[in-house]
Parts: structure tokens; C-alpha cells; sequence
């Protein structure tokens, strides 16, 4: 069985399998940038007191899950999600599901992956990839961050369904439940919700680790790793941060290019509200982001490390938080044209 | 980021597949771009991979010291912590780390051990040798 999809390769995996699976609704409008932005995808989050593989738990994009469900609720289209107790179930209705023609969005976990190269094979669960058909035991992967489709056999696919550890995706399954066509219109309302929610999640959440006031906050304790960690620890810790950057499925600069790209693509069905302008402010940030990475890995490769070095470090982000408060004020000041 | 400034350092994930980055145009509007890797993020997963091997063979060292079972060798190996290695083996996490001590280890049932085999990927005589086969 084949079903009428066409796989197209995106940044960010989440953003990639919500615009690949609302393609056909959508006549291409729901672009990968859309998606991201109107599900509110960018963010930043430091969890203190959690470890991931040993290091610092730092996230720049939202929860898991909340893209795909945001961006088909502001749309107006209903999804179906299923999660499985039991691996048999979950295999019977993801088949189900294709002999209906519909391809679906599957949480995965990467760490047996198997078309991963094994340095990029970690414990992380909340990956997302389409199945699309099933030629005898074997599943038609169409997984956004790789440039071809994949074939996975049952055994593959339902390991990494049942992936375990934080985040396990317990054979998590979604997908839009009917073809409902979008119209401009819904798409200008879900622009106005996704910033309108993006701009609370960057400025209000209390507390001082997510949004722009976590960003400011990393920065103010990264000044005080090397003192804290020593000098090896703190640059696996920094490591660590770029990976979660700029690795697969970030679109460069810890999101904010996708960011901007999503502000330049509202831009056109909202015209006279500065969109474009607001867009080459996540760009400065996204470069400013990069920039700091350069500097990171001076110390991470042990080319530097003073403690001049990590207050150099801790400012850049000091300045980044600077730079998206202004943007996302910016944005939160928006009187809809 | 500029178009012509997206990186093309080859990493491992390279070899198989390009990453789409965004990027500006000489007018200033975003396009996607393929990349096949950033040499700062390359060597930032190196400096990953570098703890974990100094990790796996501090842990190989403990088992040979008797200090250890071997699961905590291939727990390093595989990256896994005592509640992923419980939750792919269906076993209580004060089980596993039970199991983590050798005298307890030495009396497992081949049933058992077959499961821990199973989340490592790995057979039942290996994971006793601590013998890893590159996959």
C-alpha cells in the first residue's frame, strides 16, 4: 500500500512533519516556517536541578508535541492522537491507519534509529517522523531532517516507538483527521495566535529559566561554571548548549532563523504590521547566537579558557536577551493592520 | 546568517544527508540552504563523545576491580542511566542498580540476563565479557 504523500526535507522535525502532513490541506501554504511560527515554536528554557546525558538541560524550541497540536488547532482541524500501553495495539493501529490513507506523524526516540550515524544516536525521545506505506514487514519512513525516505522493518520501528527514558513516546501517533482546506484567512488568525503566544512564552512565564529572562540567567551562571564545575566540566557544559543550538533540526542559530523566516512569510498575508523588520531582529539574534557558539568552542576545544573567556561567554547571552526582549516587545506592541 | 556563509564542513551526518539551514539572500529574504555540517558543532559532539569513552572505560575499570557488575560497562556504553535501562527491561529501577553489584550480578538467571541483553543490543556472553561488537 502507497499513499499520495511526498516527502520533503525540513529543518526541524516537528515543524517539518506538521507542514509535510498539512501539505495536501493546505495546497503547500503551511510552509515549514509557518508551522513553526504559528505553533509558537520558539523558545528558550533552562531547567536547573535535571541532567540530560550528563549535562545542562537547555532546550531553544517549545515542549514536544505542541507544535503539530497549536498549529492544527489554530487552523481549525481536528487531530487524532493516540498513545499505546501495548506495542501489538499500537502496531495494528498505526496499519490500520495507512490501509485508510492516511500518513501519520510517530514520536520517536533517535538511540536506535538505525539510518542514524552512530554519533548522532542519543537517548533523545521526542524525534518525529511520518510513516507513509508498508511494503511487506517493512515501513516507508519519511523522516523531515533527512534529504531521501527511509524503510524501516516492524522490529526497527517499533523499538524506536517504544523508546524509553524521559520523553518515551509510547507509540505517540497523530495526524490530521480530515483534508479540510485552509483558507487565507484562517491563516492570518493563526499567524496573530501563534506570536501572541510565542510573545508570552519569551516575556511572561514567571520565574527566571524560561524566555528571555532564562536566557539572561544562563548567561549570569555561565560566568560562574568555571569556578563552580572546573574547566573540563564547563566546557562539556557549553558543549552541550551548542549542541542543542545548533545540531540537526535547529535551521542554525538555536531557531531564531526559522523564526525570522516564519515573521517574513506572515509578513505577506499581514502587510503594514513590520513584520519583515521585526524578522531581521531574530536574524541579529540567530547571528549573535552563532557567534557565541564560535567562542564556546574556543573553550571547549581548549583553546581558551580563562575566566575572562567565560565572562566574554556570559555576556554574549546577556546581550542575545537584550536583543529578543526588544523583538518580542516589538512584536507584543502590534496593533493588527 | 547569510546564504553563502552557511557552513560546508563535512560531519558524520554529512556523509549520509545535508541539513536545511535558513538563511538571507542578498535582498535580505530567507531561502533554505543545505549544509553539510559546522566544524563547531562537529567538534562540539567530539567533545560529547570524548566523556562518554572516558566514562565507558572508568567503567570497564570498576568491573575488572570487582567493584561493579558489568551493566554498569555497558549502562556507560549505551549511554543509558538506571531509569532507561529499567524501563527497557521491565525491571524496577532499585532492581537494576541491585543487579549493578557483581555478587548479585553472578547469580542472575539466564532469563534475566537475556533482557539486559536485549536493551544493549547485545547477547547474553558478551554482555558477561564485556565485549562490544561495533554496529
Amino acid at each position: 500500500m502507497k499513499i499520495d504523500f511526498e516527502h520533503r526535507q525540513a529543518a526541524h522535525c516537528e515543524s517539518g512533519v506538521t507542514s509535510n502532513l498539512l501539505w495536501n490541506a493546505s495546497g503547500g501554504k503551511i510552509t515549514e516556517p509557518l508551522a513553526f511560527g504559528i505553533g509558537a515554536g520558539l523558545f528558550y528554557v533552562y531547567v536547573p536541578f535535571i541532567k540530560i546525558n550528563n549535562g545542562p538541560a537547555i532546550a531553544f524550541r517549545t515542549f514536544p508535541g505542541h507544535i503539530f497540536k497549536r498549529t492544527c488547532k489554530s487552523l481549525d482541524i481536528a487531530v487524532v492522537s493516540k498513545k499505546f500501553g501495548s506495542k501489538e495495539k499500537a502496531q495494528i493501529y498505526l496499519d490500520e491507519c495507512l490501509d485508510n490513507g492516511h500518513a501519520v506523524g510517530c514520536q520517536v526516540g533517535v538511540y536506535y534509529l538505525p539510518y542514524f550515524p552512530k554519533e548522532y544516536r542519543f537517548h533523545f525521545n521526542a524525534h518525529n517522523l511520518i510513516v507513509y506505506g508498508k511494503d511487506g514487514d517493512n515501513y516507508l519512513v519519511s523522516d523531515p531532517i533527512m534529504e531521501g525516505t527511509n524503510v524501516m522493518d516492524s522490529y526497527q520501528l517499533e523499538r524506536v516507538r517504544f523508546a524509553k527514558g524521559a520523553l518515551s513516546p509510547k507509540g505517540h501517533i497523530y495526524y490530521p483527521k480530515e483534508n479540510k482546506t485552509i483558507s487565507d484567512d484562517q491563516i492570518r488568525q493563526a499567524i496573530k495566535g501563534g506570536i501572541k503566544k510565542n510573545v508570552y512564552n519569551m516575556l511572561n512565564i514567571p520565574g527566571s529559566f524560561a524566555g528571555v529572562s532564562g536566557i539572561k540567567n544562563t548567561g549570569l551562571k555561565i560566568k560562574k561554571w568555571r569556578d563552580k564545575l572546573g574547566l573540563e566540566k564547563a566546557g562539556l557544559y557549553l558543549a552541550q548548549m551548542v549542541r542543542m543550538q545548533e545540531e540537526i533540526g535547529t535551521g542554525g542559530g538555536g531557531f531564531r532563523y526559522i523564526y525570522g523566516a516564519f515573521l517574513q512569510q506572515a509578513d505577506v498575508y499581514l502587510p503594514g504590521n513590520h513584520l519583515a523588520d521585526i524578522s531581521s531582529i531574530f536574524t541579529k539574534a540567530g547571528d549573535m547566537w552563532r557567534t557565541a557558539a564560535v567562542h564556546a568552542a574556543g573553550i571547549y576545544k581548549g583553546r581558551i579558557g580563562s575566566q575572562d573567556d567565560f565572562n566574554t561567554m556570559g555576556d554574549y547571552l546577556l546581550e542575545i536577551a537584550a536583543i529578543e526582549k526588544t523583538a518580542f516587545e516589538t512584536l507584543k506592541q502590534i496593533k493588527w493592520q | 546568517m547569510k546564504k553563502d556563509e552557511v557552513p560546508q564542513d563535512l560531519s558524520s551526518l554529512g556523509k549520509i544527508t545535508k541539513e536545511v539551514c535558513y538563511a538571507t539572500d542578498s535582498d535580505g529574504k530567507y531561502v533554505t540552504e543545505l549544509s553539510s555540517g559546522w566544524e563547531v558543532k562537529i567538534t562540539a559532539l567530539d567533545t560529547a563523545w570524548g566523556d562518554i569513552q572516558k566514562r565507558v572505560a572508568a567503567a570497564k575499570q570498576q568491573v575488572l576491580e570487582g567493584k561493579a557488575s558489568p551493566l554498569l560497562f555497558f549502562m556507560e556504553y549505551r549511554l543509558m542511566d538506571v531509569a532507561i535501562l529499567a524501563g527497557y527491561t521491565g525491571f524496577w529501577k532499585w532492581q537494576v542498580k541491585r543487579h549493578l553489584k557483581p555478587e548479585v550480578f553472578n547469580t542472575l538467571s539466564d532469563n534475566k540476563l537475556q533482557k539486559y541483553a536485549e536493551a544493549f543490543n547485545t547477547k547474553v556472553d558478551d554482555l558477561k565479557t564485556m565485549t562490544v561488537h561495533e554496529d
